[in-house]
C-alpha cells in the first residue's frame, strides 16, 4: 500500500498494491484507518490499478471506509478498477454510493 | 475401475487465512487446462476464495482445521468441492441470502454465496450442524468458436 497526502486539496491517495481477500483485508483496513485518522482528509481516493484480485472481503472493507469518510464529513472515490474488480463493485451496489473514476 | 472424469485433483490445507490465495491460485491453475477466458478464470478464483474463506471463518471460526478441495474436469466443465469439518450452517437458505452475515462485526459483507452463485453455473450446499459443510460448484467453460481465418492460420 502506498500513501500520498495532498495538503491543499485535503486529499488522501491510497494505492493498494496487493490482492484483496479476507487475509489481507484485515491488515489493509487497519493501515487505511490509521491514515484516515491521521490526516482527516476531505477526500480519500483508492487507486486499484495494481489490484489484480478482489473478493467479497473487499466489499466489506470499502463499505467500512465509506462509512468512516461519511462520519468525518468527507467522501470516498475509487479509481482504476480492472474488469473483474469492477464486476464485484457492480454486484455489491458499491457503485451506487461510491464514485468510480478511470 | 475407470474414472468417469477427464481429470481430478485433491488439495488439503490448514484453515489459515494465508492459504486463501494458495487455494484459489491452485484451482485456477488446474482449471486453466480447459482454456478459459481471463474472465472465466477470475470468476473461478473469486468463487473458490469465497468458499474457502467461509470454511475458515465460519466453519472453523478460531479453531484450526483442515479445508479440503476436490476439483474435477469433465468435458468442458469444472466442478469444485470445498469442504470443512467445522460447525456447519444452521440455516442454509438464510446463509444464501444476499447481505446476510453472522459476522458483521468483522465487516463481512454477506455477499459470499451470492458471488459464488452468480460467478458459477451451479452451487450446491450441504451442511450438517456439528459435522461440517460442503460447497459444490460447477462452471462450464464456453469455447469461443474460431472464425474461418483463424482456423486457416491454425492449420
Amino acid at each position: 500500500m502506498e500513501v500520498e497526502y495532498e495538503k491543499e486539496q485535503k486529499t488522501l491517495k491510497i494505492e493498494i498494491t496487493e490482492e484483496i481477500d479476507h487475509h489481507y483485508a484485515d491488515k489493509l483496513r487497519r493501515k487505511i484507518d490509521n491514515e484516515i485518522t491521521r490526516y482527516m482528509p476531505r477526500k480519500t481516493i483508492f487507486d486499484f490499478a495494481r489490484v489484480s484480485f478482489m473478493d467479497s472481503a473487499g466489499i466489506g472493507m470499502i463499505i467500512g471506509r465509506y462509512k468512516m469518510m461519511k462520519l468525518i464529513g468527507g467522501e470516498l472515490e475509487i479509481k482504476n478498477a480492472n474488469e473483474s474488480v469492477d464486476k464485484i463493485l457492480e454486484m455489491s451496489g458499491i457503485k451506487k454510493i461510491v464514485k468510480l473514476v478511470g | 475401475m475407470k474414472n468417469i472424469y477427464d481429470n481430478e485433483m485433491k488439495l488439503e490445507f490448514l484453515s489459515k487465512s494465508s492459504n486463501e490465495a494458495f487455494a484459489r491460485i491452485t484451482v485456477a491453475a488446474f482449471a486453466s487446462q480447459l482454456d478459459p477466458t481471463i474472465e472465466e478464470l477470475a470468476d473461478i478464483k473469486t468463487a473458490v476464495s469465497e468458499a474457502v474463506t467461509n470454511a475458515i471463518i465460519h466453519g472453523y471460526e478460531d479453531m484450526e482445521g483442515i479445508v479440503r478441495i476436490m476439483a474435477r474436469i469433465f468435458a468442458n466443465t469444472i466442478e469444485v468441492e470445498v469442504s470443512d469439518t467445522g460447525k456447519g450452517i444452521e440455516n442454509i437458505d438464510l446463509a444464501r441470502k444476499p447481505l446476510y452475515t453472522t459476522k458483521a462485526n468483522l465487516e463481512r459483507s454477506g455477499m459470499g454465496f451470492t458471488i459464488m452463485e452468480s460467478f458459477m453455473d451451479e452451487v450446491q450446499i450441504e451442511s450438517v450442524l456439528g459435522l461440517g459443510t460442503k460447497v459444490k460448484m460447477k462452471k462450464m467453460i464456453k469455447k469461443i468458436p474460431l472464425n474461418e481465418d483463424a482456423e486457416e492460420l491454425a492449420r
